[in-house]
């Protein structure tokens, strides 16, 4: 076992994924020889060479572009985009080309290419570098998207998203880079991308989350239960957005009835709305309450003077419980 | 023409008019500046860097999110603004560009509630046209290209100037603007400030071909390479293709050749990447040292003014600094009011349950709840 935080987790499953696939190439602006802004490759090139671990130039068209060119050609590459908000040159290839090249060569060429990169915000960081765009790369059909809030999910889905057959987003939330560290094992595990992990058991409201979210949902709750010892919540990291976990979600709102949904993405035709939407066709006759959601606003993310105003706070996942466990019909 | 067509970037042949010592290589070349008008490109030059090495140390102790210097570039921005005409010609910024937004007007005080994070920073005044920092590279030379296509559509005689990194360079977007703007011959000027530096990745690995300014070759536009640390060189040769530009004669591309003497922004430690040597050569040909050096070669500056404008120039900062500070939070209404000309049905109602909310928990607006 190792203690690591977040952006450790990562180098250390981009080390082990490079030890065992000789055809695990990184890449990113800046990833080699300083390992990126966040050091998230910090050690690759000196351990690996420049050959395995390189600078891209900044054109995240072409970046994209070539990892489907060299997943097409059989190699693995995990491409670094430096923040989500700085990557959107790369759409072109991603959406237009990532997720579809499968079933445009009826299976003849898959492009299991990873793509990480730093999502969120809450760190008082400059315009376009706290973006939460995971519902547009869930609604590409083709894309396979994971979103780890700890360090043994940041290296087993980063280890399965570059096992897996299939292109994957793996976003990390800036903010839990270093935020805490945890136990992870060494070498090679992986955790299975479309799997939720269930943060603590209860009976009388589901919270579903994931990300930086997280950790305001778990303070939330702490407050909430202590305030009121009869009543208990479920709290489930969703993990895996694309595919995610209906199984346990549907499960969890049977068993307790109810249903709140917290991310810091804007709210319209969010991954919020799937879900809950979800919810509406298979557990409806379950329901005590409307199912509800606790999200960005539909705005531009604030620059720092606002976004405060923006981003999920425990306070306002509380009111939103509060207000699902009172509700009456 | 004295420059454009004349230096040849396929000969590697750079514009340079004084040395690092600030002496003059061909008086022939000099452009026609009063002794104020020198005095007053150095005054900005002098306040963009005290401005930095204030805002340095305001980021350190938390006052400003981050912010990207233009410590040793400031040859190059106030050379390439000063041929502009405020209210007819525009500015279509990157991030790093300090100098030039206070050469073109915008307002300190603008500059620093930006990085304070503080959208209000990003507008331009009345007769100022600036758009604000622009993030994402590359796009800053498409949304030139289209304005200047708008100038010439209208006649309305403006010239849009845009610029980026040698980083930025290696960007799609940076060459089909230009692609598109010659195609069009379209009043607009494409400058890069290649510094040697994108973050951690040196020049070298940016690419491969003998300059920038053979990039702009291939659209079939005049291209040209400056010494991007003599301000004479840089706004004479501006001024050259801000006129050919303004003519009708369609857009030019500048290379100005600088150094980043800075980080790449506060959060940056270039001391991981960059070798010592390299940056202490460059430190010899910082472009306000020799400026200053021309300027009291010619009996114009003097120990004592400089001590004069310094002070000057630090008292205004300071100034602008405490403004900014004062008024960088705002309202909540300010988050929902810009995102449409009208707020739609929804966005009202988002805004009414937020406006509850806050109006209730006060304390949680004010966010560092980790
Ligand atoms: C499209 C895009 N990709 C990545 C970034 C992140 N980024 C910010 S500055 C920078 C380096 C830019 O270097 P250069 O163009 O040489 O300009 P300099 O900062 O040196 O002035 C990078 C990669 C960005 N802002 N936009």
């Amino acid at each position: 076992m190792k203690v690591l935080n977040n952006v450790k987790a990562v180098s250390e499953a981009l080390e082990v994924a490079m030890e065992k696939w000789d055809d695990v190439v990184v890449y990113g602006e800046d990833a080699g020889y300083e390992g990126g802004v966040f050091r998230a490759t910090e050690g690759l090139q000196a351990k690996f060479g420049e050959k395995r671990c390189f600078d891209a130039p900044i054109s995240e068209a072409v970046f994209a572009g070539v990892a489907i060119g060299m997943a097409v050609n059989k190699m693995k590459p995990v491409v670094e985009l430096q923040f989500e908000g700085l990557g959107w040159p790369s759409l072109q290839n991603i959406l237009g080309h990532m997720g579809r090249m499968r079933n445009r060569t009826r299976g003849k060429y898959p492009t299991p290419v990873v793509i990480r990169m730093p999502m969120g915000g809450g760190i008082r960081a400059l315009e376009l570098h706290s973006e939460a765009m995971e519902a547009m790369y869930a609604h590409t059909p083709g894309i396979k998207v994971v979103c780890p809030s700890t360090p043994y999910d940041t290296k087993g889905l980063i280890l399965a998203a570059i096992e897996s057959p299939d292109p994957v987003i793996v976003f990390e939330p800036t903010k839990l880079y270093r935020a805490f560290k945890q136990e992870v094992p060494e070498g090679f595990y992986t955790v299975e991308i479309g799997k939720a992990f269930k943060i603590q058991e209860g009976n009388d409201l589901t919270v579903v989350t994931y990300g930086a979210q997280t950790v305001d949902c778990q303070k939330a709750i702490d407050e909430l239960e202590e305030k009121n010892p009869d009543v208990t919540i479920e709290l489930i990291d969703l993990r895996s957005i694309q595919p995610w976990d209906k199984e346990m979600i549907f499960e969890s709102v049977k068993k307790t009835g109810r249903l709140l949904v917290v991310h810091e993405a804007i709210r319209s035709f969010s991954v919020s709305a799937e879900i809950i939407a979800s919810v509406n066709e298979e557990c409806f006759e379950y329901l005590k309450a409307p199912s509800m959601r606790c999200t960005g606003y539909d705005i531009v993310i604030p620059f720092d003077s606002g976004e405060a105003y923006h981003q999920p706070h425990p306070k306002k996942i509380l009111v939103k419980m509060e207000e699902i466990l009172n509700y009456k019909f | 023409m004295k420059f454009i067509g004349k230096f040849d970037p396929l000969k590697d042949e750079v514009v340079r008019i004084m040395d690092k010592n600030g002496k003059i290589i061909d008086e022939k070349l000099v452009p026609k500046m009063t002794d104020k008008e020198l005095i007053d490109a150095y005054s900005l030059m002098n306040l963009s860097r005290r401005q930095d090495d204030f805002q340095n140390k305001a980021q350190r102790q938390g006052r400003l999110l981050s912010f990207l210097s233009s410590t040793g570039q400031e040859a190059s921005e106030i050379g390439y603004t000063l041929p502009l005409i405020k209210g007819k010609d525009w500015f279509s910024s990157g991030y790093r560009n300090n100098a030039a937004w206070l050469s073109v007007g915008m307002p300190m005080r603008n500059i620093m509630l930006y990085w304070m994070g503080n959208e209000y920073g990003g507008q331009s005044p009345k007769g100022v046209n600036s758009l604000p920092p622009n993030i994402i590279i590359g796009s800053q030379f498409s949304h030139a290209t289209g304005i200047a296509f708008a100038e010439k559509y209208r006649g309305t005689g403006g010239v849009a100037v845009t610029t980026t990194g040698d980083g930025g360079m290696s960007e799609g977007e940076t060459y089909e603007a230009m692609n598109f703007a010659k195609i069009h011959e379209l009043p607009v000027i494409f400058i890069c400030e290649n510094n040697k530096w994108a973050i951690s990745t040196p020049y070298k690995k940016s690419t491969k071909s003998l300059n920038i300014a053979v990039k702009g070759i291939a659209t079939g536009m005049p291209s040209i390479k400056v010494d991007g640390n003599d301000l004479l060189a840089v706004y004479a040769v501006a001024k050259e293709a801000v006129e050919h530009a303004r003519s009708g004669k369609g857009p030019v591309f500048i290379e100005c050749d600088t150094y980043r003497l800075g980080a790449h922004s506060s959060s940056d430690n270039p001391d991981i990447y960059r070798p010592k040597a390299e940056f202490e050569e460059a430190l010899k040909s910082d472009p306000l040292i020799r400026m200053k050096k021309y300027l009291i070669d010619k009996k114009i500056w003097t120990d004592k003014k400089q001590e004069a404008l310094d002070k000057k120039q630090d008292e205004f900062i300071r100034a602008e600094f405490d403004w900014a500070e004062a008024n960088k939070s705002y309202e909540l209404e300010d988050v929902f009011n810009f995102q449409f000309a009208e707020k739609t049905p929804d966005l009202e109602k988002q805004y009414k349950e937020a406006k509850e909310f806050f109006a209730k928990y006060p304390e949680v607006a004010k966010g560092g709840h980790h």
